[in-house]
């Protein structure tokens, strides 16, 4: 009877595997890949006792605490501590996100879809789909901890050895399960595979905010996330071994939950039933501007929160500026160049120019969204109304302007917040924010390319993002590369001064709005004349 | 006047001629079928008389404005279905109707909600929860839960189960009988034939016949099957007879509707005991002009 429960699991696993194989493939190649690339270049970037100590020192304040977890004494010190300190947490969350996707994805979505009733439909055990779903994880994260495991072993970094080395693949491997087990069990509890993600990634968030308030205030409060456990290994200094050990009793814990759920459920039922929606509409929605924010707010918040927690990362280390770029080389070819501004002004106009490049890619896409919409044949909904093509993609277009201003300021506001608690003397306030609200012409002029190929050829809009991963380069490696002038004058940020180094120049500025005006208004005229094929 | 006027619309895609030469004309108040197999351009016409489509040459006009230029203007008196519907995963039902309703207008909340209890469509779901047939329930109830002249449907009830097929059916004959026009894409020839006035019929980007249904079946043959106490002779010599087939006795055979008399005086007298005529349905006028041209010009009598 019981043994019937679990009949043709060894099939339903291979299925799986082959089923999902590129997904993991791609993915334990990132996860290895990045891991002992990183490694690799380490010995590099830390070459002397002084390298090292400075790193030691920037790491030692709570805004860093608060992002990657605790540090290491500081004579623990080594290459290898520091890769683990720099490294763990966010490799252990990518490791998490990839067991929320994947076994999301062999649980609930599966289900869902269908796949799953008609596996049952043939004589197979009525656990054996979740079991194998299970035997998925456990196959990755075995596999994941070998090849991180032996391959940092094999690294032979200064201060590496086995049971470090062992000790680092373990803990990822962990965490991945747990997650894993966290996934089936809200694959139980919630009827729709969004649910079941949108519930682990709310833990995986919570486990992390609990951990960095922990680490930072109150030490306790890191004991009850699973993040904080599994930063508390002191991997490659003093081994713990106990995080593993406690991540796999609630892996257990979590699975025997799941299966009892499970056995105790109906086929494509869940235990929270899906939330129902809205029967009428609210009024902010009745309005193309108000359908498309409704579409895009997702979004919107998500850039706006990264933006923010980016550029709040960055002023966080303002404080400790001139001992952690020291004896940064390709930094210094940036900073030279401007004297009479302090370092402080330096790093902070260049972080913007690179941030307001990366705040440019949800602009894009927000104007780039009328061409899904019409590949998924859903601007005829609205066109065969009477709206115009000019409304309606006037309302994106609006909403991008609106979103780049948004993104500016959270940007300004982010350096300038978090580097008032950690700068003796803050960042003047009016020149933080005109420095990163000085990129808006620029960014509308790329967003102005966007409406232009929509409107005029949606096949090329590929173009646009060449002409970012340009701009991309000029600001990142421009001097290095020692690119002949009027090749860098092709990226309008080029253009941008860099406040308050530089002075504004108001010709410029008119001429690139002037632009980025011109550019949309031929698009969207051009989409206004072409033909709508959904 | 008529509410849709076509002279020679014709549409290319680079050198795909989709439309050639399409002439069509709805009057007020017609229910106007339009059929044809796959890719024939019924979607290609429609979504011309929309507007999203710009006319490589020819004209179209809706309430005698042209489709293209102003589109906005006719759409305020428009509802249109699509056959495949795509909504916005993430909006419900109900604020995907009401959306569409304000766009329109003001929102006449009775008649929402009226419909959507008719069409038993719960609108407090997710758009991506829905089945095909919800998503078409939904944008079914949001036109006709408008205040529109012109229905213009691609085939609306290809997702429906036949419950919901007759509450569409019953639903186009109130706006009929409200004087609308309505405009129907379908592959479903029974519902055409139970619903519209008038019905074109397209192949390959050209109107191969229009008309009304008694219209259509003049030119075309009825079904005969008889029984006569002697053998009938000579039957495959008289004009307009096809198709001739012997079966337990009876026989039956195509007629050109306008051979009917001649055949019935012939047989007649060979004591006829029993007769059956059938009217060509829909799906034999249909299956005829998809048989292919050749078909068609040796057919006799056709056109
Ligand atoms: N945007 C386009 N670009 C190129 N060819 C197109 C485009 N849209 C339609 N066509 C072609 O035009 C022809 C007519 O297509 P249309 O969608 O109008 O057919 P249909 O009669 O609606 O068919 P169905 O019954 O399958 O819905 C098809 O051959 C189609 O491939
Ligand atoms: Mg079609």
């Amino acid at each position: 009877m019981f043994a019937q429960s679990f009949k043709g699991t060894g099939a339903l696993t291979k299925l799986m595997l082959r089923q999902n194989r590129l997904k993991i493939l791609i993915w334990l190649l990132c996860l290895v890949g990045i891991t002992l690339g990183t490694a690799a270049t380490y010995p590099e970037v830390y070459q002397t006792e002084e390298d090292v100590m400075a790193f030691a020192l920037t790491m030692d304040n709570p805004a860093m605490e608060a992002m990657i977890g605790p540090g290491y004494e500081l004579e623990q010190h080594n290459t290898a501590t520091i890769f683990a300190n720099e490294m763990l947490l966010f490799t252990i969350i990518a490791v998490a996100v990839m067991n929320i996707l994947l076994i999301g994805r062999s649980t609930r979505a599966d289900e869902e879809e269908g796949q799953m009733e008609l596996v049952r439909s043939l004589p197979v055990g009525r656990l054996s789909y979740l079991t194998a779903s299970f035997n998925l994880a456990l196959i990755i994260n075995t596999l994941l901890f070998i090849f991180v495991g032996f391959g940092l072993y094999g690294m032979n970094l200064n201060g590496m050895n086995l049971e470090g080395a062992l000790l680092y693949g373990g803990i990822l491997a962990v965490a991945g399960l747990m997650f894993a087990s966290f996934t089936a069990l809200f694959a139980q509890l919630a009827e729709t595979s969004r649910g079941t993600i949108g519930l682990t990634f709310g833990v995986l968030i919570a486990a992390y905010l609990i951990r960095a308030f922990g680490d930072t205030s109150i030490e306790g409060l890191a004991y009850i996330s699973p993040l904080g456990w599994v930063v508390r290994t002191e991997v490659f200094a003093d081994n713990h071994w106990w995080p593993v050990i406690l991540s796999i009793v609630l892996f257990v814990v979590l699975t025997v939950i799941t299966f009892y759920l499970n056995n105790i459920r109906d086929m494509g039922a869940g235990f929270i039933p899906e939330r129902k929606g809205r029967a009428n509409a609210s009024r902010t929605l009745l309005s193309p501007l108000g359908l498309a924010f409704r579409l895009e707010k997702i979004t919107i918040y998500s850039w706006g929160s990264i933006l923010f927690l980016l550029s709040a990362a960055f002023g966080a280390i303002l404080g400790e500026l001139e001992t952690y770029f020291a004896d940064m080389e390709i930094l210094q070819v940036y900073l030279q160049s401007m004297p009479g501004t302090t370092m402080a002004d330096q790093f902070v106009s260049l972080i913007i120019a690179i941030m307001s490049l990366i705040s440019v890619i949800p602009v894009i896409t927000i104007a780039l969204k009328i061409k899904s919409e019409e590949r998924q044949n859903r601007t005829e909904l609205v066109y065969s109304r009477p709206v115009s093509r000019k409304k309606y993609y006037g309302g994106y277009i609006l909403l991008s302007v609106l979103s780049s201003i948004f993104f500016q300021l959270l940007i300004a506001f982010g350096l300038w917040i978090a580097g008032q608690s950690v700068m003796e003397n803050a960042l003047a306030i009016d020149s933080t924010f005109s420095s990163a609200l000085v990129y808006l012409p620029a960014m509308w002029f790329v967003m102005g390319i966007t409406v232009f190929f929509v409107g005029f050829k949606p096949k090329l809009t590929g173009i646009v993002w060449l002409y970012f991963a340009f701009c991309l380069i000029v600001v990142y490696l421009g001097d290095l590369l020692k690119l002949p002038d009027w090749m860098n004058n092709i990226s309008v940020y080029n253009h941008i001064p860099l406040i308050p180094g530089e002075e504004v120049n108001w010709l410029t500025m008119g001429t690139l709005f002037g632009l980025a005006l011109l550019v949309n208004v031929f698009g969207l005229i051009a989409y206004r004349n072409r033909d709508i094929v959904g | 006047m008529a509410v849709i006027k076509t002279i020679n619309l014709t549409k290319r895609f680079g050198n795909f001629t989709a439309l050639d030469g399409v002439n069509i004309t709805v009057g007020e108040g017609e229910v106007y079928g339009f059929i044809g197999p796959n890719g024939a351009g019924k979607s290609t016409t429609i979504r011309t008389l929309l507007g999203m489509l710009k006319a490589t040459s020819g004209e179209a006009q809706i309430f005698g404005k042209d489709v293209w230029k102003d589109a906005v203007d006719i759409h305020k008196r428009i509802a249109y279905v699509p056959g495949d519907v795509n909504l916005w995963p993430n909006l419900t039902g109900g604020e995907v109707i009401d959306l569409f309703l304000k766009m329109k207008g003001e929102i006449n909340k009775a008649r929402r909600d009226e419909l959507i209890e008719r069409f038993k469509l719960d609108p407090t779901k997710k758009c991506r929860s829905y089945s095909k047939g919800n998503r078409q329930k939904v944008a079914l109830v949001a036109a006709f839960a408008s205040d529109a002249d012109l229905y213009i449907l691609d085939e609306p009830t290809s997702g429906l189960d036949p419950l919901m097929e007759h509450i569409f059916q019953e639903s186009v004959r109130e706006v009929k009988n409200e004087g609308k026009t309505v405009f129907l894409s379908s592959h479903i020839l029974s519902e055409v034939e139970k619903l519209c006035d008038k019905v074109a019929i397209i192949r390959q980007g050209k109107i191969i016949d229009d008309g009304s249904l008694q219209e259509m079946r003049h030119l075309t043959r009825n079904k005969m099957t008889v029984q006569t106490k002697e053998p009938i002779t000579e039957l495959e010599k008289l004009p307009g007879v096809h198709n001739i087939e012997k079966e337990n006795g009876d026989i039956s055979f195509h007629v050109d509707t306008d051979q009917l008399d001649t055949v019935i005086r012939h047989i007649s007298s060979f004591g006829i005991i029993k007769l059956e005529s059938a009217p060509p349905t829909l799906e034999d006028l249909f299956m005829r002009h998809y048989e292919g041209t050749a078909d068609l010009n040796q057919g006799g009598g056709a056109r």
